[in-house]
């Protein structure tokens, strides 16, 4: 037998031309192929050089759970069809919320196999057709549907008890994780494409205001912790994950043009090379060794990082997975960013901030910017990519000329992850 | 050959027998209470069943205020939160399982590490879950 060469390189280097998001929120007439198509048009549409959508030869797209949401399984070929690009070949990837993310990955390995050089990636998620409670059970979904929906866990429920093993093992507490939030709705305000495009302050004035107006007895709360910890207006999902600590139900879509590094200036003078690709697996959380840290989020950055020839201190900022806030704590240690039990601090010290050393969710994250779960890891790589060309607007990094990106896409409660390094072509 | 380790047996051997049966790995000695027909640590095929004390630690746990659509028939819901986690088995491995017998309200006075036992009191024999409660 011959011996398996675990080289783990791309055959050739893929890079990032172009990338489209639709509005993220909650648009009742709308269906995933709308979005699809919107997100699509915003791509095609910021192309620099433009581009001839006949030069499209494959396509992956990310999506979750049509099937639920919307009552429409096979959802791939709809999406050709919108975008008029039959017959050429395209496929759907489901892992659950990391769906665009190992969409992405498949197109990557596409073009580095050498069968295609132009090849679209994207994700969608129509939610809001279902009651929260609905939501809540096809989320369920995506655990281990025989052991863990059964014990009454939720997807809350399961990052709430992922919440409480890192408050019993280390200095972690409530407000830490409301600071999270806090952080992350500051990024989303400066977001045009943001489902909350608002300050967790300005939120609570606007309360305030309207019980003026509606002559009601106006709440006490002086600063956004006083709003935070008022249960009345954050109530608890999944002790000690209250409603801020979760990402919102969203409608969207995101898509980004892959070609070939050898025909990149075709498109753009400021291509976005992938620079490193991981994905991981990983077990239900009472299977894994640790209940602090996601298992294939820490071997996908590892991957990510030996293919790329870089270390967490070279990542400049990154798009992590902030599907409730201890997540995105979590992830900021599993990717090296701080030690164990360290990412607290490093919040509490506005490390993670705009204005910090390592920026982490400067697009909002999944928390503000909204989280339609087939379309979010497409959509974090869209953030670094504008990140890295500088275009950014009022929510660019302060860092001057960042050169790499990272994004954390999670799966489920970490039974998939994806990691993706961006570089900056110099 | 068809294996008869499965999830329709882990159920209703928690029905039938009240006990928590899962299986152990004839080859390496690997235990879970998730009745597998393949050893996830030797890759073995020969399984047997294996029966767990029922007695545990709390390991970690959540009270969950917005609830599935079944937890809702039964009552639960924001003025009613249930608690879930995940109990440390005293044979070693870990499973998720309802935590009953505790305040859903007041989970400050919830304390991870306690001794936990299996309970049957709230058993739905239709949609059965493995529950347990303080010792």
């Amino acid at each position: 037998m011959a011996t398996i060469n675990k080289k783990r390189q791309l055959g050739r280097q893929v890079s990032i031309v172009g990338a489209g998001l639709s509005q993220f929120g909650a648009f009742p007439e709308k269906d995933s192929r709308d979005l699809f198509v919107e997100a699509f048009q915003d791509m095609v549409e910021s192309m620099d050089q433009g581009f001839d959508i006949e030069d499209i030869e494959c396509a992956y797209v990310g999506n979750y759970s049509s099937d639920l949401f919307e009552n429409q399984g096979h959802t791939a070929p709809i999406v050709a069809d919108w975008l008029g690009i039959t017959p050429i070949p395209i496929t759907r990837i489901e892992n659950a919320c990391a769906s665009s993310g190992s969409a992405l990955r498949e197109g990557v390995m596409a073009i580095a196999s050498g069968m295609y050089d132009v090849v679209l990636v994207g994700g969608m998620e129509k939610m809001t057709n279902l009651p929260t409670e609905g939501v809540t059970d096809v989320l369920a979904s995506a655990a281990d549907g025989l052991y863990e929906v059964p014990a009454g866990l939720t997807f809350p429920g399961i990052f709430g008890a992922i919440a409480k093993a890192h408050m019993d093992l280390y200095e972690t507490n409530l407000d830490h994780l409301l600071k999270v939030g806090i952080k992350n709705h500051e990024n989303g305000a400066l977001n045009p494409k943001a489902q909350f495009q608002q300050t967790i302050t300005a939120m609570m004035e606007r309360r305030k205001a309207r019980a003026e107006e509606r002559g009601q007895t106006v709440p006490g709360w002086q600063t956004d912790m006083d709003f935070l910890n008022d249960a009345q207006a954050n109530p608890w999902i999944a002790w000690p994950l209250r409603l801020y600590d979760c990402a919102p139900i969203t409608d969207g879509a995101s898509c980004v043009l892959l070609v070939s590094d050898e025909i990149a200036h075709n498109f753009t003078d400021k291509p976005i090379s992938i620079a490193g690709i991981g994905q991981a697996s990983g077990k239900p959380l009472h299977d894994s060794d640790e209940l602090t840290s996601l298992s294939a989020a820490k071997a996908a950055s590892q991957q990510a990082y030996d293919m790329a020839g870089v270390t967490a201190a070279d990542i400049d900022l990154a798009e992590v997975h902030d599907c409730f806030t201890i997540a995105e704590i979590v992830a900021s240690e599993d990717l090296g960013f701080f030690a164990p039990g360290e990412g607290p601090r490093a919040v509490d010290e506005g490390r993670t901030a705009l204005g910090g050393d390592h920026p982490i969710n400067t697009s909002g994250g999944l928390k503000a910017k909204g989280h339609p779960v087939g379309a979010s890891g497409v959509g974090q790589v869209i953030e670094i990519y504008h990140q890295l060309r500088g275009e950014a607007g009022a929510r660019q990094v302060k860092k001057a000329n960042p050169t790499v990106g990272l994004t954390h896409n999670v799966g489920g409660t970490g039974g998939t992850c994806v990691v993706n390094i961006l570089r900056r072509a110099s | 050959m068809a294996s008869e380790f499965n999830s329709t047996a882990f159920y209703n051997k928690l029905k039938e027998e009240r006990q928590l049966v899962g299986v152990k790995c004839k080859a390496c000695s690997y235990l879970s209470p998730e009745p597998r027909p393949m050893c996830p640590e030797c890759h073995g095929f020969d399984m047997e069943w294996h029966q767990f004390s029922g007695k545990a630690k709390l390991n970690t746990f959540t009270c969950i205020s917005v609830v599935p659509v079944l937890m809702a028939k039964k009552g639960y819901g924001r003025d009613k939160p249930y608690c879930s986690g995940i109990v440390t088995l005293e044979e070693g491995p870990r499973i998720s399982a309802r935590i009953n017998g505790v305040d859903g309200n007041n989970p400050q006075d919830i304390k991870t590490g306690m001794d936990v036992i299996l309970d049957f009191e709230d058993l739905d024999l239709e949609f059965p879950s493995l529950a347990f409660r303080p010792a």
